[in-house]
């Protein structure tokens, strides 16, 4: 049995205190009426005003709020306004759903796993496990901002404003779809299912571990089998409603598959480094450096793959250039250009280069430093995918970002290894324990 | 020099993989073994350095990848920047992602093709080459451990035999 130590358990308190604290002073701080929006911006270019040569090329960033305010006037200023009192909420949105997600590639990985009936991975079910009791907090977090987002709490949804709806015409186009009551039912049904399968798959796992025969790792590998169907089909509509819908004038077929990409890598990314951890601990004694190895050709491959989509997805859009489609692009190369190309360095170099050679992937120490990286490059995903639809170019990863990173790792932790304590750390009866103990490569 | 191998014909892998471990225990040094199929751990067992072909791989790949950009930016940039369809010929960057494909392909061509022909290089092999086995059957159900003999034949045949093979010849041999 695991135990928490509490250093970590101390530890994760700290970080969800100073999130929190984080969290509040982004709201605080976030304009309430316009006038203090123009005195925000006002002094932002002050301050950065030399830092943002850049936009001086583009003429609209730094310099458009002085510029523009004769000819847009209010309607100008409200804009900014809207982007500015969005800031804590995407920055509490991207930082929910990045350690949701995390969860949910675990999820997807382990079902694989179980489905596939793969013979090295048993021993690191329970790791698994653990990592996605993160689902239920996780996803009760997201599922209360969608909610606070319908009740118009916040500006991250653009088409849930019915004023906005009803003087545009595309919107209204997808009103069947994009409507706030259907669009929570969708996600009520998304959540349902995946926290159904995670809580009955870890106690069909818990009970074969003192059962006499078979019937439950069957059962298990049945309804694996039947949550991937179920998985592929929710998670490409999640990525419509909880990250295209933020941007609803734009569209692109591989999305699912990319927002798949990025919450795998970032699953596998977790497991190993949890594994490296409780390994260090001593806690996982039949783990091996194979394990680990297997894992980082996994965080290696699917990095690749995520790489693949990302290219795949900028560069269909990027060569027809067509006005409708670009503009995604457009936004993001003006205004994001470093988070944009660089977590393409950390999301791809970085991984392919350092772990492309078989020892370094044998070295914990390296798979954690490379999953450092990845996580940070995987955050940075999501930002770029939510941030500048919903705060524009007065993005920064500033304090209300930083805390809500700091308070989510500290759930996370809390939940995941509160989790690791209630089950042995090895499972006893799977068939393919055996196998898996002896893993070698 | 006309020097003499003993050959140890073994007919299961296992009993092979014992007596490669027991050979070497004893200090003699083991000249090859043909078998019918890769038989996991041999090489670790026999001692072998591990192949480098993977690092070669990897340098083919950088070459691979340097062609493809070097080709690219003089025909598309340098030599005739010509306007084709609105694309940005003015540096290769801003018209890097449609070069990517090629950029890519080129790497895995050059990465593979020239991993290969290494492969056949360090390992002689090539058409019309004389095929080296000592035995038939060494490609269908046997394996032959080989090994020379300095003086010391019948304590190496007590040896072998002890290793469970199931035939032993002593080969005159001329100097390959």
């Amino acid at each position: 049995m695991y135990t928490f130590s509490n250093r970590l358990k101390i530890g994760s308190f700290i970080l969800m205190a100073v999130g929190v604290l984080g969290i509040a002073i982004g709201f605080l701080s976030a304009p309430s009426s316009i006038e203090e929006a123009k005195a925000m911006v006002a002094t932002h270019e002050e301050g950065h005003g030399s830092s943002h040569a850049e936009a001086e090329d583009h003429g609209n960033a730094a310099m458009s709020a002085d510029a523009h305010n004769e000819e847009h006037g209010a309607s100008h200023d409200e804009h900014v306004f809207h982007r500015l009192q969005n800031k804590p909420w995407a920055a509490l949105y991207v930082a929910a759903f990045f350690f949701f997600m995390i969860a949910l590639g675990v999820l997807a990985f382990y079902a694989i796993q179980r489905a596939a009936q793969a013979g090295w991975s048993p021993l690191l079910f329970r790791v698994m496990e653990g990592i996605t009791a993160y689902l239920v907090p996780g996803g009760i977090i997201v599922f209360v901002i969608l909610v606070l987002s319908v009740l118009h709490m916040n500006h991250l949804f653009i088409w849930m404003d019915s004023e906005v709806v009803a003087h545009d015409h595309l919107l209204q186009g997808k009103s069947g779809y994009l409507n706030p009551t259907f669009f929570l039912i969708r996600a009520a049904i998304f959540l349902g299912g995946w926290i159904f399968y995670r809580e009955y798959s870890r106690k069909l796992s818990i009970r074969q571990d003192e059962a006499k025969d078979d019937s439950n790792f069957k059962l298990n590998f049945k309804w694996s089998a039947g949550f991937l169907v179920f998985y592929l089909v929710t998670e490409s509509m999640m990525s419509w409603d909880w990250i295209m819908s933020v941007e609803p004038h734009w569209f692109s077929t591989l999305f699912g598959w990319y927002v798949f990409a990025s919450m795998f890598v970032s699953g596998i990314t977790v497991i190993a480094m949890v594994t490296v951890y409780l390994k260090s601990k001593g806690f996982l004694p039949d783990v091996n450096d194979s394990h680990i190895h297997d894992l980082a050709k996994f965080m290696f491959g699917i990095s690749i793959f995520w790489t693949y989509l990302w290219f795949s997805q900028f560069m269909l859009i990027w060569y027809s250039n067509i006005p409708e489609e670009v503009t995604y692009y457009v936004a993001r190369i003006a205004d994001y250009r470093l988070p944009f190309f660089g977590m393409v360095a950390m999301n791809f170099l970085f991984p392919v280069l350092l772990l492309m050679n078989s020892d370094y992937k044998r070295i914990n120490w390296f798979v954690i430093l490379t999953g450092i990286v990845i996580l940070a490059g995987h955050y940075i995903d999501v930002f770029n995918m939510i941030m500048p639809s919903t705060v524009g170019d007065q993005w920064f990863i500033g304090i209300p970002e930083l805390g809500a990173i700091l308070f989510f790792a500290g759930l996370f932790i809390f939940w995941v290894f509160r989790a690791l304590t209630t089950a042995p750390l090895q499972p006893k009866r799977n068939p393919f324990i055996e196998e898996s103990r002896h893993f070698h490569y | 020099m006309a020097s003499k191998t003993i050959h140890a014909y073994y007919n299961d892998d296992d009993v092979l993989m014992h007596a490669v471990k027991k050979v070497k225990a004893a200090r003699h040094h083991i000249e090859e073994v043909y078998c019918p199929f890769p038989v996991h751990g041999l090489d670790k067992a026999m001692g072998l350095a591990p192949t480098r072909i993977a690092i070669t791989s990897f340098i083919y790949g950088c070459i691979g990848l340097t062609v493809a950009i070097v080709m690219m930016n003089f025909i598309m940039i340098k030599d005739w920047p010509q306007d084709i369809g609105g694309k940005p010929s003015f540096s290769y960057i801003e018209n890097m992602p449609a070069f990517v494909p090629i950029m890519f392909e080129l790497t895995v061509f050059f990465a593979a093709h020239l991993m290969v022909i290494t492969f056949y290089l360090r390992s002689r092999l090539w058409p019309f080459k004389k095929a080296e086995n000592p035995d038939v059957r060494t490609t269908d159900d046997h394996f032959v451990m080989e090994i020379e003999i300095h003086e010391n034949e019948n304590e190496l045949r007590d040896l072998l035999i002890d290793t469970g093979a199931v035939e032993i010849n002593i080969i005159e041999k001329d100097t390959h």
